[in-house]
């Protein structure tokens, strides 16, 4: 075990992928002699080599594409876009090739790349450079959605992108990259796809969140005496519906926090979940905290945007005396 | 069987001032003293506008910053060239052309201190907001020269890019959108040698970004980015064309990043000190003082009294950028849309009582 922050775990998991499985390669703006602008791909030519770590050109929809005829070839291509912002630009052959090459022929061609972009705001960078599209991502059938909150789970979850044979965005919160630290194995490891994880028990409201408002509501439960219990959704798409829905049995209520904009948000699809298979559970609506319906400011009116402990208490406390 | 060469193609470089300042008689744009001086006036304006900004980010004055050093004479050689009414599509590095477009500089301050108002142009300047997204605004400013074809009117437009935007395949499609509808911009791409970390050798396998011009039907020239008369003659002559309905012009103006790509950037990861030192000797700035020396149209003293001035200048700026109120919340719901949905108005009533509760 060693200690890490968040994009160092990155790093080893990029590292640990690479030396397990020859066919892995990354590729995108400055991943090579920069070693990626966070330091993501830090170290990676050296230790690989210029055929498996590549600087491409600037050209986020070229570099998205080439990893599809890369992966469709019989690689594993990990591309990195640099902000998340900047995959808009791919978003053509992100969702019309990559995301139906294996029902367009029927299982014949597969997709299996791992897209990993940093996210989110709070970091006063320049516009396009704190946006959190994954419920645009989640919405296209045939990706995966990941998004990891801590080291441990980041470098997990990312070993198990590169092992799945569908194409998955792979989503670093780029807020948390040197926030949190914690022991992280060297070696490979796995932390599945598709499972949630409760951070903390508790039996009076269900907190549910992923990324980088994963802390924030960490923070704000800290900030109340309501016993929450806090979950960690880790995948979107696919999503563990199971340990929302045992939750919220049991507890009976639930906040939502994503940092996105609210409207057609993936809280919106908890929600949905939640009708169908827990409604009469419900002692109170299922309340959200979001992101304004609006763009992304630049970072002067940033921390009025960002969902603040002091709104996620707020319906903490809201939802339980409802 | 026939083979034989049906097009060859060649591509022009132009330079007036030599490294050494020494001028090119024949190829001297027509610009008198007072507008010589004026071009220099504004270039050492320019150059301590960035260097106090970089200052101010190290001080947590000012967010993000993207400098310009050593590009001052491709980016205001263009702008001199250019008419009010004409339409700028800038990138983030593009401050100094801003400027010497009537951008004041309290508005840049006031945009890389993460403030939208910073990208409101004075009234009938036409400066596009910047573009963060790498080669997006090209197209934008083919859509506007189109616009002024269409309504008749006589502005032209400036896409602003670099060697790595060269490579998006929007700035390419923007590139055959100019050709074939023959819109009256110039593209004025600064091949500064680096995208971030990436070198345009690895950028792409032309040799020169003007020749990109060739394959979609219009002029491409490479200038030396770092004498201004070249550039500004280049660009008067695309303007010209332009005007007259002969369509784009694509300006590479060959030069370097001597500073960090931004203020988040450490460029000593990938690229020699070396080579910074070379392109230092190069400096865009001393090269037109120097013919002006020589030309008799500039000494010490006058140095001392623009250095004083243009110093003036920046430091008002600065105390003018630290004094604007705070942007407000409200502002960000009212410019989502013409008019504020429900939705939003809700959205903000909460946030309101949440804040008056506080």
């Amino acid at each position: 075990m060693v200690t890490m922050n968040l994009v160092q775990a990155v790093n080893s998991g990029l590292k640990c992928a690479m030396a397990d499985d020859k066919r892995v390669v990354v590729l995108g703006e400055d991943v090579g002699a920069d070693g990626g602008v966070f330091r993501a791909s830090d170290g990676l030519l050296r230790q690989f080599g210029k055929g498996r770590v590549m600087d491409t050109p600037l050209a986020e929809s070229g570099i998205v594409g080439v990893s599809i005829g890369m992966a469709v070839a019989g690689l594993r291509p990990v591309p990195e876009i640099q902000f998340s912002g900047f995959l808009s630009m791919a978003f053509a052959q992100l969702v019309n090739h990559a995301a139906r090459i294996r029902m367009r022929s029927r299982g014949a061609f597969t997709c299996p790349l791992v897209i990993r972009t940093p996210y989110g705001g709070g970091i006063r960078a320049l516009e396009h450079h704190s946006e959190s599209m994954e419920a645009v991502f989640s919405h296209v059938p045939g990706i995966k959605v990941v998004i990891p909150s801590s080291p441990y789970d980041a470098k997990g979850l990312l070993m198990s992108a590169i092992k799945d044979d569908n194409p998955v965005v792979f989503m670093e919160p780029s807020r948390l990259y040197r926030a949190v630290k914690e022991d992280v194995p060297e070696n490979s490891y796995t932390v599945p796809i598709g499972k949630a994880k409760v951070v903390k028990e508790g039996s009076a409201v269900t907190v549910i969140s992923w990324g980088s408002m994963l802390q924030q509501a960490k923070l704000a439960l800290s900030h109340t005496d309501v016993d929450c219990e806090l979950i960690d959704l880790r995948t979107l798409k696919p999503l563990d519906t199971d340990t929302i829905i045992v939750s919220v049995k049991k507890t009976g209520r639930c906040v939502i926090v994503q940092e996105a904009p609210r409207t057609g948000g993936f809280a919106s699809e908890i929600i949905a979940v939640i009708n169908d298979k827990a409604l009469l559970s419900l002692k109170a609506p299922v309340s959200r905290v979001a992101g304004f319906d609006t763009g992304f400011p630049l970072y002067k009116l940033e921390d009025h945007y960002l969902p603040s402990i002091e709104r996620i208490v707020a319906a903490i406390e809201a939802t339980v005396n409802y | 069987m026939v083979e034989k060469v049906l097009k060859s193609f060649g591509v022009k470089y132009l330079q007036v001032l030599d490294e050494n300042s020494k001028p090119d008689a024949r190829l001297m744009p027509k610009l008198s003293p007072k507008q010589l001086v004026e071009l220099y006036s504004t270039m050492v304006l320019c150059r301590r506008f960035d260097e106090k900004a970089l200052i101010l980010q190290r001080q947590g004055r000012l967010g993000t910053y993207a400098s310009f050093l050593g590009q001052e004479a491709a980016q205001i050689g263009t702008a001199y060239a250019l008419a009010r009414e004409d339409w700028t599509f800038p990138t983030y590095r593009d401050s100094a052309l801003l400027i010497a477009h009537s951008m004041p500089m309290v508005s840049l301050l006031q945009y890389f201190g993460g403030d939208e108002r910073g990208s409101i142009p004075p009234k009938g300047v036409n400066n596009f907001p910047i573009s963060i997204p790498v080669g997006t605004q090209g197209l934008h400013a083919v859509g506007a020269a189109m616009a002024a074809t269409i309504q008749g009117k006589k502005f032209a437009t400036v896409a602003c890019l670099g060697d790595g935007a060269s490579s998006e395949g929007d700035m390419n499609e923007a590139f055959n959108f100019a050709g074939v509808f023959k819109a009256p911009v110039i593209f004025l791409c600064q091949n500064n040698q680096y995208a971030i970390s990436v070198p345009v050798k690895q950028q792409t396998a032309a040799e020169t970004i003007a020749q990109k011009a060739i394959a979609f039907g219009f002029e491409g020239v490479r200038v030396d980015g770092n004498d201004v008369l070249a550039v500004y003659s280049a660009a008067s002559a695309a303007l010209k064309k332009a005007r007259s309905g002969g369509g784009p012009t694509l300006i590479e103006c060959f030069t370097y990043r001597i500073s960090n790509h931004t203020t988040s950037d450490d460029a000593s990861r990938y690229r020699p000190d070396s080579e910074v030192k070379e392109w230092q000797k190069k400096d865009p700035v001393i090269r037109l003082r120097k013919f002006l020396v020589a030309k008799k149209l500039w000494n010490d003293k006058k140095e001392a009294q623009l250095l004083a001035g243009v110093d003036k200048q920046v430091s008002d700026a600065v105390t003018k950028y630290e004094s604007i109120p705070a942007p407000q919340v409200e502002d960000v719901f009212k410019y989502t849309y013409s008019e504020m949905p429900q939705s939003l108005k809700e959205q903000l009533d909460d946030y309101r009582r949440l804040m008056e509760g506080k």
